[in-house]
C-alpha cells in the first residue's frame, strides 16, 4: 500500500533516501510517497490544517514542526503513538526533544531530526568566544560597526519567538508554566528583554535588525561585516561554498548566557513525524515511522542535509564528525540543554503571534526600562492563552 | 426586471390561462440561474453570518456553541481591527486618487493617439494582465535590499529596508497597486471618452474655449457616468487589497488590511467564528461604499441632448 508523507521538500535528499530504504525493506508492506509542502513553516502548517480540518483521508504521515504537536493533538488530528513501538522510537532521544512530541503527558509524534542554534564567531577578530550577551556586545563594540555586527533573527515572524524564548529561558524563567498558565517572572524577563534592547540599540546591531531572518543573518555574516551570529548549523556548509575566506575564520560556540550565573538555554527546532487520525493505514504508518527514525536513517539524514540526529547515541558514531567537523559535541550539548518553545499550549499559533506583536520591533525595547514591553508581553500572552481578541 | 414584465399583464385584472402558463414557463426558465446564484452567493453569505454568531475554532473542537454578538464585540473593540480599517482606507484613497489622475491622462492620450492605437492600448494594458501575486513578487524583489535594484539607484540609501518600516512599506504596496490597476481605470475612462460627441468640442473651439475649459466644461461632465463606474469598481477592488500585502509584509510593521486580518483569523488561527465576524464586517463596509457611491454621487445617467 502507499503511504502519503506530507512534509516540506528537504533539499538534500537524505529524507528521501531514508524513506526509500524503509519502503524497500518492508517487503512490500508499504511504499512511502512524498507529497511536498511549501518551504515556509507557516505555509506548511496552513496546508496541513486546511486538509485535516476537512478530514482528508489521503494524509498518512505528517512532518510536523516541533511546535505544532499541542495544536494538532488537541484538535484530534493526530494519533497517539501506540505502546508497542514507543520504546523503540524513544530510546536515547534527548528529553528536551521528546517533550516537543508530547501533549498532556501522551506521546503523539516521533522526533526524526532536531535543530539548534549556535553562536558563530570570527576567530581572527576575537581570541575567545564570549560567554554572555553582555560580553559579546562589548567585544563587538570594540571591533566597531564596520566589522563587529551581531546577527540575530528579529523580523516579525517565528524566528523572533525562537530568539525571545531562548533569551527568557536563559534568564531563568519561562513563558508558560503549563498549557494555560503564564510564568514570566518579572525581574528575570526584564533582564532578557533589556539584553535584547541593548543589542538592538547598539551601534553593532545590523541596520536591518527589525527585518532580519536566518537568511539575512547568514548573508550579513558571509559579507564580512559581522563578527558574531546566532544561527542554525546550515550556515557552516553555506559559508564554505559562498564565502571561503569567512569560512576559514568561522568557529562555533554555545548560545551565550543572559544571566552569568545560569547556563544558557539554546533554541530548539526540528521535525517530528505523526500519523493522521483520518489515515486508513495507521498501523502501517507507525511501522514506517519505526523504521524512519532508526539510528542509521538519522545518520543518513544528518550526512546529506546536516540535520542533527535526535538520539544522543548517534553522536558517539565517528561518522558524525564528518557532518559537524569539530563541533558535534557542541551540537549535542546545545540540543540537550535547549529550551523548547511553549508549544504545550494548543493555542501556540496565537501565542506566537502575541509574542511577536509584543517584542517587535526590538529596536523599540528600552534597555534601561523594558517594563512597558514586559507589560505588553504579559497582557498579550494572557490574551492568547484565553484566546481573546484578534491577532 | 423579469418580475416587472411578468406582473404587467396582471394589472388588467384578468389573467388568461395563456399568460399564466407563459409566466410559469418564464419562472421555470429563470429557476436554474436563480438557484445557481443562491447556491454560490447567498448560501456562503448566510453560512458566514451563521458562523459569526458561534464560538467555533477547529483547534478546539469540543468548545463550540452560540455566543450571540460576542465575536463582533471582540472585533469592534480591538485596536488591530480599527488600525486595519484605517490602513485599508488609506491605501484605497491614495491609490485610487493617483490611479484616477494617471488613468485619465493615459485615457486622453489613447483617445487622441493618431497612429498605432492598437499597440498603445495593448501595451498600456500589460500590467493589468499580470497575475497580482506575480506582480507583487516583482515589486517585492525590486525593493528587497538583498536582491533588488532600487537601492542601487542614486539618492537612495544602499541599505534602506523598505519593508522594515510602516510608511515605506505602504509606499511600495501603493505603488504596486497603482502600477497594476491604472490600466483598468484608463480603459473604463477611454470607453467613456469614446461616447462624447466630437461636434461639442468643435462648437466650443469656435466659441473660443481653451483646452482646459473644454476639458472641465465638456469632457468631465459628460464623462461623469463612466468616471463614477470606474471609481466605484476601483474603490471596491482596492478595499479588498490582499495579495500585495500578503507577499510583501504579511501584515508586519502594522500594514494589515482588513482582508489580511480576516485571513489570519480564518486560515492561520482556524477561528471560524471570529474570522467570519471579520468577513461579515468587511461585507458590510463594502455595501456601505457601494451605497455611498450610488446614493451620494448619483449614478443616474445625465440626460443627453
Amino acid at each position: 500500500m502507499t503511504l502519503n508523507w506530507f512534509i516540506f521538500n528537504e533539499p538534500s535528499g537524505g529524507v528521501q533516501a531514508a524513506a526509500k530504504q524503509c519502503s524497500d525493506s518492508s517487503n512490500g508492506a508499504y511504499n512511502i510517497k512524498f507529497e511536498y509542502l511549501p518551504s515556509q513553516a507557516d505555509a506548511q502548517r496552513e496546508q496541513l490544517v486546511r486538509r485535516l480540518g476537512a478530514e482528508d483521508d489521503t494524509l498518512d504521515l505528517l512532518g510536523l514542526d516541533v511546535v505544532w504537536t499541542g495544536e494538532f493533538a488537541n484538535a484530534g488530528w493526530i494519533e497517539p503513538v501506540p505502546a508497542a513501538i514507543r520504546p523503540a522510537v524513544t530510546k536515547d532521544v534527548f528529553p528536551s526533544v521528546l517533550n516537543t512530541a508530547r501533549f498532556e503527558g501522551r506521546l503523539y509524534a516521533v522526533p526524526i531530526w532536531s535543530n539548534t542554534q549556535l553562536l558563530w564567531y570570527r576567530k581572527d577578530r576575537v581570541k575567545e568566544a564570549p560567554k554572555t550577551w553582555a560580553q559579546m556586545i562589548k567585544m563587538a563594540e570594540q571591533i566597531g560597526r564596520a566589522k563587529g555586527q551581531i546577527q540575530v533573527q528579529a523580523n516579525k515572524y517565528e524566528g523572533l519567538v525562537v530568539w525571545t524564548n531562548s533569551m527568557i529561558a536563559s534568564a531563568g524563567t519561562s513563558i508558560l508554566s503549563g498549557p494555560d498558565k503564564i510564568a514570566l517572572d518579572p525581574r528575570k524577563t526584564d533582564l532578557a528583554l533589556a539584553t535584547m534592547g541593548t543589542l538592538a540599540n547598539s551601534p553593532v546591531a545590523p541596520p536591518n535588525i527589525d527585518t532580519s531572518t536566518e537568511d539575512t543573518a547568514r548573508l550579513g555574516f558571509e559579507s564580512g561585516s559581522s563578527s558574531f551570529m546566532i544561527n542554525y548549523p546550515f550556515v557552516y556548509p553555506s559559508a564554505k561554498e559562498n564565502a571561503p575566506a569567512v569560512f576559514k575564520e568561522m568557529k562555533a560556540a554555545k548560545f551565550p548566557q543572559v544571566d552569568p550565573s545560569l547556563p544558557s538555554k539554546p533554541p530548539l527546532g526540528g521535525i517530528n513525524i505523526a500519523v493522521s487520525s483520518y489515515s486508513k493505514h495507521k498501523a502501517a504508518a507507525f511501522e514506517a515511522i519505526k523504521c524512519l527514525v532508526k539510528p542509521e536513517n538519522q545518520l543518513t539524514i544528518a550526512k546529506a542535509g546536516g540535520l542533527p540526529p535526535v538520539r544522543a547515541d548517534v553522536y558517539d558514531r565517528p561518522a558524525i564528525n564528518e557532518v559537524y567537523p569539530g563541533f558535534a559535541d557542541l551540537i549535542r550539548a546545545s540540543i540537550r540543554d535547549a529550551a523548547p518553545r511553549p508549544s504545550e499550549s494548543p493555542a501556540y499559533q496565537d501565542l506566537s503571534l502575541a509574542i511577536q506583536d509584543a517584542v517587535h520591533p526590538v529596536t523599540g525595547i528600552d534597555p534601561k526600562n523594558p517594563t512597558s514591553t514586559y507589560d505588553k508581553l504579559k497582557d498579550n500572552v494572557q490574551n492568547a492563552i484565553d484566546r481573546k481578541g484578534l491577532l | 426586471m423579469s418580475a416587472a414584465t411578468a406582473t404587467a399583464p396582471g394589472k388588467t385584472g384578468k389573467v388568461t390561462a395563456k399568460t399564466r402558463s407563459e409566466r410559469k414557463l418564464g419562472l421555470m426558465l429563470c429557476a436554474p440561474a436563480v438557484i445557481m446564484m443562491l447556491l454560490v452567493t447567498a448560501y456562503p453569505i448566510l453560512y458566514a453570518i451563521g458562523l459569526s454568531v458561534q464560538k467555533k475554532d477547529l483547534r478546539f473542537p469540543t468548545e463550540s456553541g452560540f455566543v450571540g454578538l460576542d465575536n463582533y464585540v471582540t472585533v469592534l473593540t480591538s485596536s488591530l481591527w480599527w488600525q486595519a480599517v484605517f490602513n485599508t482606507v488609506f491605501i484605497t484613497v491614495v491609490s485610487v486618487a493617483i490611479e484616477l489622475v494617471i488613468g485619465m491622462a493615459i485615457a486622453l492620450i489613447m483617445h487622441r493617439a493618431i497612429f498605432g492605437r492598437g499597440v498603445v492600448r495593448t501595451s498600456v494594458l500589460i500590467p493589468y494582465g499580470i497575475v497580482t501575486v506575480v506582480a507583487a513578487f516583482a515589486w517585492f524583489y525590486a525593493f528587497d535590499p538583498s536582491s533588488g535594484f532600487v537601492n542601487h539607484l542614486p539618492l537612495i540609501a544602499d541599505d534602506k529596508a523598505w519593508f522594515g518600516e510602516r510608511w515605506s512599506a505602504f509606499a511600495v504596496i501603493i505603488m504596486a497597486e497603482i502600477w497594476k490597476t491604472t490600466p483598468f481605470m484608463a480603459l473604463l475612462l477611454l470607453a467613456g471618452l469614446a461616447t462624447i460627441d466630437e461636434s461639442l468640442y468643435e462648437a466650443a473651439r469656435v466659441d473660443g474655449a481653451t483646452a482646459w475649459q473644454r476639458f472641465t466644461r465638456i469632457t468631465l461632465p459628460l464623462l461623469k457616468p463612466a468616471l463614477l463606474v470606474a471609481l466605484l469598481f476601483r474603490t471596491l477592488d482596492a478595499f479588498r487589497v490582499f495579495d500585495s500585502i500578503f507577499i510583501m509584509t504579511k501584515g508586519a510593521q502594522n500594514t494589515e488590511s482588513v482582508s489580511i486580518v480576516g485571513y489570519q483569523q480564518l486560515l492561520s488561527r482556524l477561528n471560524l467564528g471570529l474570522g467570519s465576524a471579520v468577513s461579515v464586517l468587511i461585507f458590510v463596509l463594502v455595501l456601505m461604499i457601494a451605497t455611498a457611491f450610488v446614493k451620494g454621487f448619483g449614478t443616474t445617467v445625465p440626460k443627453g441632448n
